[in-house]
């Protein structure tokens, strides 16, 4: 199961809608190994597609320098499609590289740059296989043993 | 003459888990047939048909090595070298 806040699923669902009708990209990070998805990291969309995206080389690099700085690792990777289901298109799944992480795929087909509800679905894509899993949106994520220690 | 690679997640069954291996080699292709002796299998993901593979991006230094020459790209000690798959999709 993927847990979002409501914040990061927000902003994801508006950058989808901002960019429609190219794809939007980008990743939510966390702590290494911790599963959290706490951090969102909007993506350019190099290729400025509707039917296509890649993040830019050079951005990919500063984005994982910062992780790895971070000791994070990508949580969630999240794309639109514009004028499809939220489903992996078989591209999807033939360049899905980080086995750790949650697939979010939004559709912004129904109601594009306009408000109104989207198809938000999460998938794990390992070795070709892909699999659906529920999607909890809470209003916060829950303390970590760290932060509850602190407070 | 050692060089620093770095390693992405989904390569890392050729590494033991490594994040980070060293290798040598005048050139990335050069460096990448010596990973390839220490760590079978690795070559084929990252060269299709005598080329990088479209969606491996592999840097030198932080330059993409497409802008250096891509396999031809030279090295030379204490060179970092980072491997990322594309994040791309359709």
């Amino acid at each position: 199961m993927l847990t979002l806040d409501q914040a990061t699923y927000d902003a994801i669902v508006a950058h989808a809608k901002r960019d429609h009708p190219d794809e939007a990209c980008g990743i939510v990070a966390g702590p290494a190994g911790s599963d959290r998805a706490e951090r969102l990291v909007e993506m350019v969309n190099a290729a400025g597609s509707p039917t296509f995206y890649e993040f830019d080389s050079t951005d990919l690099l500063h984005l994982y320098k910062e992780m790895d700085a971070r000791d994070e690792e990508p949580v969630v990777v999240y794309h639109s499609h514009t004028a499809t289901e939220a489903y992996p298109s078989r591209t999807d799944i033939g360049l899905a590289m980080e086995p750790n992480a949650h697939y979010v795929l939004v559709s912004t087909r129904e109601h594009g740059n306009n408000d109104g509800p989207v198809e938000f679905r999460s998938y794990r894509i390992v070795d070709d296989q892909v699999t659906e899993e529920p999607v909890e949106i809470v209003e916060q994520l829950p303390a970590t043993a760290q932060t509850r220690s602190s407070a | 003459m050692a060089i620093e690679v770095r390693i992405p997640t989904i390569l890392r069954t050729y590494t033991d888990g490594e994040k980070s291996v060293t290798g040598e080699g005048d050139s990335l292709s050069a460096l990448i047939d010596d990973l390839e002796s220490s760590h079978p299998g690795i070559k084929e993901r990252l060269i299709d048909d005598g080329d990088l593979r479209r969606f491996v991006n592999v840097y030198v230094n932080d330059e993409d090595v497409r802008f250096l020459g891509g396999l031809k790209a030279p090295l030379s000690d204490g060179d970092q070298v980072v491997v990322l798959p594309a994040v791309a999709g359709g």
